[in-house]
């Protein structure tokens, strides 16, 4: 056959239509910046009866709760679709990945399933989160006994 | 009987696909063949006939399709003397499980997206060397069930690119017999070649198995001294719209243009209005446009002569993460309108 994998490589760019960057930003810049608006407005409600930590911390939780529940209902996955980023950035998204596999999973059991996939999407952020922020204490601790 | 010209195994006396079945879910029953299918079901979890996952629900797909296909030949599952399935899902469960109710004998093939034509040829040279005289070939794939095992679970929250592919919910299932008998005919069969041209795009599997589909059906051509206009269509299986848009340039870099060109992965469903991205794919995806589509019309004579070429992605999920490229295969089956058919 006439063809080498580095023209091909050159066809097969030239023929894959791009993602639609225009649309797919205003998309993810509006629901992302809607999930941090509803966020908002809940700090806002806490803060009536609350203090600001106490109401942040308030805000995280409602809005983990209400993403869980859009996940089991389909209804989040639905909506990244079309935002994308706009739906994965925010608190919302981190839920949604940990719940997706969780509800996903349970056909193979509590434990097997459930329990070992549960962080299967999340898991590297939370082991290379945990990781950079241990080092960054080592570093802030060594950065004090300097200064 | 049986005359080989380079990898193209022709039938002097072509053995026959006397009945066949297609099985579907709700989107492909959206779609523009929905009128075709033997069956379409609103709910493909089946959970109202007591399937608990998304694995069982696809083996019931297939056995759904398999009775409807024995139900049409006038057959019954004792008569069969093999089965050939396979599916997307690991170990072939699908069809493991289909074939556990049906009770037949079975040999599993993994041919990916390429299965549908993969056990049609198999099954159509057993029957023609007179080993089998009634044989099923038969393959599904379903949406959610492969969504879990190659991608993220159904409810996580991700973009797809314009270049992916929607799996199909869908099961195909073909009787073929021995030579003599009515039905469409099968008239040659090629065992195409593992094609690795470096795509490492999981959601591009059209570019990764365009290579396969176009070496094929070169070797195809120039062994049987055919050339497309000698045939009413060109079938290929799940290129979609990228990889169909490759095979019709690479095609006429070799000087053997495919104006008869049409893609099952294109033709199931409305890629304008469906959001299936660059089309349909899944191993259900050529085996429901040919049972629904191509040999109907073969029967009726809307087609007299056309080629199936079958491609699949023969990665899996470890050798992607292991950051392999995709090697592609495509296999090929020359079906004719049968005189008496």
């Amino acid at each position: 056959m006439k063809l080498q994998p580095n023209e091909y490589a050159r066809m097969v760019q030239r023929a894959s239509p791009p993602s639609a960057v225009g649309r797919d930003c205003l998309w993810a810049f509006f629901v992302g910046g809607g999930i941090c608006l509803l966020g908002e407005v809940l700090r806002q409600f806490f803060l009536r009866w609350y203090d600001a930590p106490m109401a942040g911390t308030l805000t995280s939780i409602a809005l983990i709760f209400l993403s869980a529940v859009c996940t089991v209902a389909g209804w989040y996955q639905k909506l990244a679709a079309k935002a994308g980023a706009g739906t994965l950035v925010p608190i919302t998204g981190f839920a949604n990945s940990v719940v997706s596999p969780a509800v996903e999973f349970k056909a193979e059991g509590w434990v097997p399933g459930t329990g070992a996939r549960i962080f299967a999407i999340a898991g590297p952020v939370i082991a290379y989160g945990t990781a950079a922020s241990a080092a960054w204490g080592v570093l802030y601790w060594l950065l004090g006994k300097v200064g | 009987m049986v005359t080989r010209k380079d990898d193209t195994i022709l039938f002097d006396r072509p053995p026959v696909i006397a009945a066949w079945a297609a099985a579907g879910g709700k989107k492909e029953g959206e779609g523009p063949l929905a009128k075709a299918f033997d069956l379409l079901v609103q709910d493909a979890s089946f959970a109202g006939e007591g399937c608990a996952n998304w694995e069982q629900a696809e083996s019931l797909l297939q056995q759904k399709a398999a009775a409807a296909c024995l139900r049409k030949g006038g057959v019954s599952r004792k008569e069969i003397d093999l089965v050939l399935a396979g599916d997307l899902q690991a170990q072939c469960t699908a069809s493991n499980y289909a074939l556990r109710a049906l009770g037949a004998p079975y040999a599993g093939v993994y041919g990916a997206c390429s299965t549908m034509a993969e056990t049609l040829a198999l099954a159509a040279c057993l029957a023609a060397g007179g080993m089998a005289r009634q044989l099923l070939a038969m393959t599904s794939s379903h949406f959610c069930a492969a969504e879990r095992q190659f991608r993220t679970p159904l409810v996580y929250g991700a973009k797809r690119t314009p270049t992916a592919q929607w799996t199909a919910t869908a099961a195909g299932a073909c009787l073929l017999r021995a030579p003599g008998q009515r039905g469409v005919r099968v008239r040659s069969v090629t065992f195409g070649r593992v094609q690795d041209y470096a795509v490492r795009d999981i959601n591009n599997m059209g570019a990764a198995m365009m290579p396969a589909a176009a070496s094929t059906l070169l070797r195809y051509f120039a062994a049987s001294g055919t050339e497309p206009a000698d045939f009413d269509a060109v079938f290929t299986g799940d290129l979609g719209a990228v990889g169909s848009a490759l095979l019709g340039e690479q095609m006429a870099r070799e000087g053997v243009p495919l104006p008869n060109h049409r893609d099952c992965g294109c033709l199931l469903y409305d890629a304008a209005c469906q959001d299936v991205q660059a089309g349909g794919s899944g191993a259900g995806c050529s085996a429901a446009v040919l049972c629904a589509q191509i040999l109907p019309a073969l029967q009726r004579g809307d087609l007299r002569r056309v080629l199936l070429v079958a491609t699949g992605a023969l990665m899996s999920q470890t050798t992607f993460l292991q950051g392999e490229s995709i090697p592609g295969i495509a296999h090929c089956v020359e079906l004719e309108r049968g005189e008496d058919a």
